[in-house]
C-alpha cells in the first residue's frame, strides 16, 4: 500500500487533500491549533508573521468567490502574499495542461497551492507533481474532497458539543455529489462519532455508502430523531435536469428542513450548511436565522482553520 | 548539581516586585513555564489588573526551520496593552528569542508605555540584546542541558535539569 | 529459411504435446523434420518453446495516432513480447471503415515483417453506430471480423440489423458488452471505492444488461459473436448459460481484469483507468477462474498506449487504457500460477484458444502449421519499467512489479523477427 501522499515520511502534513487516511492526531493538532487562531481573528490586529515572505496561490479551476476569499483572508492574516488565478475550464479548450500550470507557477517561487478543481483526484496529480517546498492544500475536488469544510464542521461541533463520542449527526441531501458530505463523514468516524446517518432518496446516496461507516435513512422523520447535529447540503438545480429528482418543491417537502421537521431532533440541536443556501429547497428561511442555526459561525471559523491547515503544511 | 528552590525565588522575586507596581501596572505569563509563575505571583502581589497568558507559537522565529510547535495555546490578553506598564514574565532566560518574540506579539495588540522583564532563572548564553528587570538567581546549565520549571500536582514549582531534545 | 530449435522444452497446448525434442521449421512452416543444414540454429536449452502468442486487441495507433505510438514501435513491442499474430481494433483515425485504409494498414504491417497483423474492420461507418459499413468488401480487404471497439451502439435496431447482415455472411463479429446510457459519464466501477473516490461509477449491470440484448440477438441472428474485454461476475455466468445452451457466442477478458480491481485505483493511479473500468474483487476472482474453466475463451493484452499528456491528468479526464502487448507474457504466467494450471493450460490461453476465435492455422506446432514460434525463458526475472518497455505508451499499472517469463526469440513464418 503507497503511503499516504500527504505526510511526509516523519509522518508529518505536508499537503491537506483529504481528511480520508489522516490520523486522529493530526486532525485534532488543526483543530486545537485553529482554537489558538480564533484569539487572534477576535483581535484589532488580525495578523501573525508566520507565513511572511510566503507565497500562496489559489488555483481555482472551478470558480468561487467565497472559498477564495476565506482562503484569502486566511493567508493575508499570515502575513503571507496571495495570487488569485482563476481558469476557466473547458473540457474541450486546448490550453495549457494542468500541470503545465503548476510548473509555471512554480518557477514564480509559489510556496502554497490551494487548489480548487472540478475533477476527483486532481490536488494529488498535483502534489505527486510539487517540489518539496511546495505544499498542496485542496479547496475542493470533483465530489471527493472539501477537507477544510470538513475540518471547519468538525471544529464547529467541537465549539458547540464538545465531545464527539456521544454525537448522533444527521446529514441530509445530495450526498452523492458531495465533497463536504464525503470529507465530514470521514472527519466524524475517525473522531469516533458513534453514529452518523445519511438522509436523502436514493437517487441521491452513493452505492456503497454504508462502507464509509454511515447509516442510511429515506426518511426525514426517522433519520432526524435524537441528532445533536443536522447538516443540511446544497442541493443543485442541475440534479432535476439529470433525472435525479423531479422538482425543487417535492424535494423541499419530503428533505428541506423546516422547524417541524426538525422537532424530532434534540432540543438543543444544531443545524449547519457549508453555504450557500437555496431557502426554500434545502432549508426554510426560519431555521437558517433561528436559535438552532450556526451557519454564521461556520464561516467565522472556516478562516482560522484555514490559518491553521496553512500553518502546519507551511511548517 | 544543586537547583536553587523555585518556591523561595518566587517569594524573592514577588518581594523585588512590590514596590514596583503602579496603578498601570499589568502582568503577562508565557506559557507554559512562565504562566504558573505569573499564576503564583499575581497572586501574592494580589494585583487589581487581570492576568494575561501568552503563546508565542506565531511569532517564533524557528517556524521555517522546525514548523508550528504542536499544541499552541490561546493567547488571552484580558485588558487594554495601550499605556500599560507591563510585568512580561518567564520562568528561564536563555538566547532571548523567546522574550524578542513575546514583544513582537504584544505590540500586535497595542502600545505599552513600558515592558519589564521577570524571570525566575537566567541561564546566560544571550544571543540577543535582552536583559530581565528582575531575576530569581542565575543559574549555570551544562551543555546539552534544559533548565526547565516543572509544577507538581500539589502546585509546587521546582526547577530542574533535562537533556536537550535532539 | 530453415530453423532448427533444439534441446527446448517443446510445448503445444493444442496438442497437449510437452517435452524435450526438437522443432524444425523449413519454408514458412512447421515440418517434421529436415534433412541438410539448418539455415539458422538455436539452442533452446532451459528454455520453452511454443507456438508463437496470438493477442486479438492490440492497438498499433496507425492511421491517425502516431504521435502516441507507431506501427514501427508497437510492432517492435509485439514481436519483444513473442506475439506473432494480432488483430488491431478499428478504433483508428479515421476508423477501419473502408477498404483503402485496411489495404494500406496491411501492406504497411507485412512490409514490416514482423507480426501478423489481422483488422478488425469496424461494424458501423465511422463507428457511429448508424450505417453499416461495406462488410463484404472489408473482409475482401483482409478484415478478419467486425466490431465497434469501446464505442457504444445504442441503437438496438441497428445492432440487430448489424447482426443479421454479418450473419448472411458468416462474418464473425466481436462485441463490448456496455449499455450506452448507463454507463454514460461513468469512469469507475460504481462501487465502494468510486464513493470514496468520488468518481462517477459505470453500475455491473451496465454489462451484464447489455449482454443479455448480445445474446437475444445473436440467438435470433445467428450471428457468431465473440463478446470483448468481460468485466463483471455476473457476465461469466450469462455466458456459462449462453454456451451450454449452443449459441455460437465466444468470449475474452484483458489481462488487466484477472489481476487487478478498483482498489488498485489507490490515490487515482490514471494507469488504472481503463475500458471497462477495473471492478471489485469478487468480480476479478470470478473472470480469473471463468478464464481457467475455459468458460472465458481466452486472454489478450488490450493493447493501448497513451502519450504522457494524456495520462497526466486528473483520473476522470485521463485517456482510459494501457500498453501490455510486450507483459502479456509474464501476465499469463503470473495468473497460471495463481490458479495453480500446468504451464500448457495457462499458454492456451494466448496460443490455441485465441487462434480458433481468430480461425487461423497458427498457435499450434503440428506439422504444416505456419512457423510463428516463441522461444522463452519462464524464470527469467523482469522488472517493469518506462525504460524496459518497447512500446512507445509506458502506461501500465504494473510500473515497478517484478515478474517472470523473458521472450529470447520470436520466430514469425521461419524468420526470426526478434531475439533477446
Amino acid at each position: 500500500m503507497q503511503r499516504n501522499p500527504q505526510l511526509n515520511a516523519n509522518g508529518e502534513l505536508q499537503h491537506l487533500l483529504s481528511i480520508e487516511g489522516l490520523p486522529r492526531e493530526i486532525l485534532v493538532q488543526i483543530l486545537d491549533t485553529a482554537e489558538s487562531f480564533v484569539g487572534v481573528t477576535e483581535r484589532e490586529v488580525k495578523k501573525v508573521p508566520l507565513l511572511r515572505g510566503k507565497s500562496v496561490f489559489n488555483l481555482f479551476f472551478e470558480p468561487s468567490t467565497r472559498t477564495r476569499t476565506t482562503f484569502e483572508i486566511a493567508a493575508k492574516r499570515l502575513s503571507a502574499d496571495v495570487i488569485n488565478l482563476n481558469i476557466a475550464v473547458s473540457s474541450q479548450s486546448k490550453g495549457e495542461s494542468l500541470l503545465d500550470t503548476v510548473a509555471n507557477l512554480s518557477a514564480m517561487h509559489a510556496d502554497i497551492f490551494i487548489v480548487r478543481h472540478n475533477s476527483s483526484g486532481a490536488p494529488f496529480l498535483i502534489a505527486r507533481h510539487v517540489k518539496p517546498h511546495e505544499h498542496v492544500v485542496n479547496a475542493g475536488d470533483g465530489r471527493h474532497a472539501h477537507p477544510t469544510q470538513g475540518l471547519l464542521d468538525l471544529f464547529t461541533i467541537r465549539h458547540y458539543k464538545k465531545d464527539f463520542g456521544r454525537l448522533t449527526v444527521g446529514i441530509v441531501g445530495d450526498v452523492l455529489h458531495s465533497r463536504v458530505a464525503r470529507s465530514l463523514i470521514h472527519g466524524l468516524t475517525t473522531l469516533g462519532a458513534p453514529e452518523v446517518r445519511v438522509i436523502g432518496p436514493q437517487t441521491l446516496l452513493p452505492c456503497g455508502v454504508e462502507a464509509l461507516g454511515v447509516r442510511v435513512f429515506h426518511g426525514m422523520r426517522e433519520g432526524l430523531r435524537d441528532c445533536d447535529v443536522v447538516v443540511m447540503l446544497r442541493l443543485q438545480n442541475e440534479r432535476m435536469r439529470g433525472a435525479l429528482l423531479p422538482s425543487a418543491q417535492e424535494y423541499f417537502k419530503n428533505y428541506g428542513l423546516t422547524l417541524e421537521k426538525l422537532a424530532v431532533a434534540k432540543p438543543d440541536a444544531i443545524v449547519m450548511h457549508p453555504g450557500p443556501m437555496n431557502r426554500g429547497v434545502e432549508i426554510d428561511s426560519s431555521v437558517a436565522d433561528g436559535p438552532h442555526s450556526v451557519i454564521l459561525p461556520q464561516v467565522t471559523f472556516g478562516i482560522a482553520v484555514r490559518m491553521a491547515v496553512m500553518s502546519i503544511v507551511a511548517g | 548539581m544543586k537547583l536553587p528552590d523555585a518556591e523561595a525565588l518566587c517569594e524573592k522575586l514577588a518581594g523585588d516586585l512590590r514596590s514596583h507596581i503602579k496603578p498601570t501596572s499589568a502582568m503577562i505569563g508565557l506559557y507554559t513555564g512562565g504562566a504558573w509563575l505569573a499564576e503564583r505571583l499575581h497572586k501574592i502581589l494580589d494585583m487589581k489588573s487581570p492576568l494575561g497568558l501568552m503563546d508565542i507559537a506565531f511569532y517564533r522565529d524557528d517556524y521555517h526551520a522546525q514548523g508550528l510547535h504542536h499544541d499552541p495555546k490561546r493567547t488571552r490578553i484580558p485588558f487594554d496593552v495601550n499605556g500599560r506598564d507591563l510585568l512580561l514574565v518567564d520562568d528561564v532566560l536563555y538566547t532571548g528569542r523567546t522574550v524578542r518574540a513575546a514583544m513582537n506579539e504584544l505590540f500586535d495588540y497595542g502600545r505599552p508605555a513600558s515592558i519589564s522583564l521577570v524571570v525566575l532563572a537566567d541561564r546566560g548564553g544571550r544571543q540577543l540584546p535582552i536583559c530581565a528587570q528582575h531575576c530569581g538567581a542565575r543559574v549555570e546549565v551544562p551543555s546539552g542541558m534544559r533548565l526547565r520549571l516543572k509544577r507538581g500536582t500539589d502546585g509546587r514549582l521546582a526547577l530542574a535539569l533535562e537533556p536537550h531534545a535532539a | 529459411m530453415r530453423v532448427h530449435i533444439k534441446n527446448g522444452r517443446v510445448l503445444d497446448p493444442a496438442s497437449g504435446k510437452d517435452a524435450v525434442s526438437d522443432l524444425f521449421i523449413s519454408e514458412g512452416r512447421i515440418v517434421e523434420s529436415f534433412s541438410g543444414k539448418a539455415d539458422r540454429v538455436i539452442d533452446a536449452k532451459g528454455l520453452v518453446v511454443c507456438p508463437g502468442f496470438i493477442d486479438i486487441a492490440v492497438r498499433l495507433r496507425e492511421p491517425g495516432y502516431e504521435y502516441k505510438a507507431t506501427l514501427e514501435s508497437e510492432m517492435d513491442a509485439a514481436v519483444a513480447g513473442g506475439v506473432t499474430s494480432l488483430a488491431c481494433p478499428p478504433d483508428t483515425d479515421p476508423p477501419l471503415d473502408e477498404p483503402g485504409l485496411v489495404d494500406m494498414l496491411r501492406r504497411r504491417a507485412k512490409a514490416l515483417s514482423r507480426a501478423r497483423v489481422y483488422p478488425v474492420g469496424a461494424l458501423t461507418v465511422k463507428l457511429a453506430g448508424e450505417t453499416l459499413t461495406e462488410m463484404a468488401e472489408l473482409a475482401e480487404a483482409g478484415c478478419v471480423a467486425f466490431s465497434q471497439a469501446n464505442v457504444a451502439l445504442a441503437d438496438t435496431q441497428v445492432l440487430w440489423r448489424a447482426l443479421q447482415y454479418a450473419a448472411t455472411f458468416g462474418f464473425p463479429v466481436w462485441l463490448r458488452a456496455e449499455d450506452a446510457f448507463l454507463a454514460k459519464g461513468g469512469v469507475s466501477h460504481d462501487g465502494e471505492i468510486a464513493t470514496r473516490l468520488g468518481l462517477a461509477g459505470i453500475p455491473s449491470f451496465a454489462e451484464t444488461i447489455a449482454l443479455n440484448t448480445i445474446l437475444e440477438l445473436t440467438r435470433a441472428s445467428g450471428a457468431r459473436v465473440h463478446v470483448c474485454r468481460l468485466s463483471t461476475a455476473g457476465a461469466v455466468e450469462l455466458m456459462r448459460a449462453a454456451k451450454a445452451e449452443g449459441l455460437p457466442v465466444t468470449c475474452d477478458v484483458g489481462i488487466h481484469h484477472v489481476h487487478l480491481c478498483d482498489m488498485d485505483l489507490g490515490y487515482f493511479d490514471s494507469n488504472c483507468r481503463l475500458e471497462p473500468p477495473l471492478r471489485s474483487q469478487r468480480d476479478r476472482d470470478a473472470l480469473s477462474r471463468a478464464l481457467a474453466e475455459g468458460v472465458v475463451d481466452c486472454l489478450c493484452s488490450d493493447h493501448t498506449p497513451v502519450d504522457e499528456d494524456g495520462k497526466h491528468l486528473p483520473f476522470a479526464e485521463a485517456e482510459p487504457g494501457a500498453t501490455g502487448v510486450e507483459l502479456l507474457l509474464p501476465l499469463t504466467l503470473r495468473w497460471g500460477e495463481a490458479r495453480k494450471l500446468a504451464l500448457g493450460a495457462a499458454l492456451a490461453r494466448i496460443t490455441c484458444e485465441p487462434a480458433r476465435i481468430l480461425g487461423v492455422a497458427s498457435g499450434r506446432l503440428a506439422a504444416g502449421a505456419p512457423g510463428d514460434v516463441t522461444v522463452f525463458d519462464p524464470s527469467a526475472p523482469l522488472r517493469v519499467s518506462p525504460e524496459m518497455l518497447k512500446s512507445q505508451g509506458k502506461n501500465t499499472p504494473f510500473l515497478g512489479l517484478e515478474l517472470s517469463g523473458r521472450v529470447r526469440y520470436t520466430v514469425v513464418a521461419g524468420n526470426v523477427v526478434y531475439e533477446a
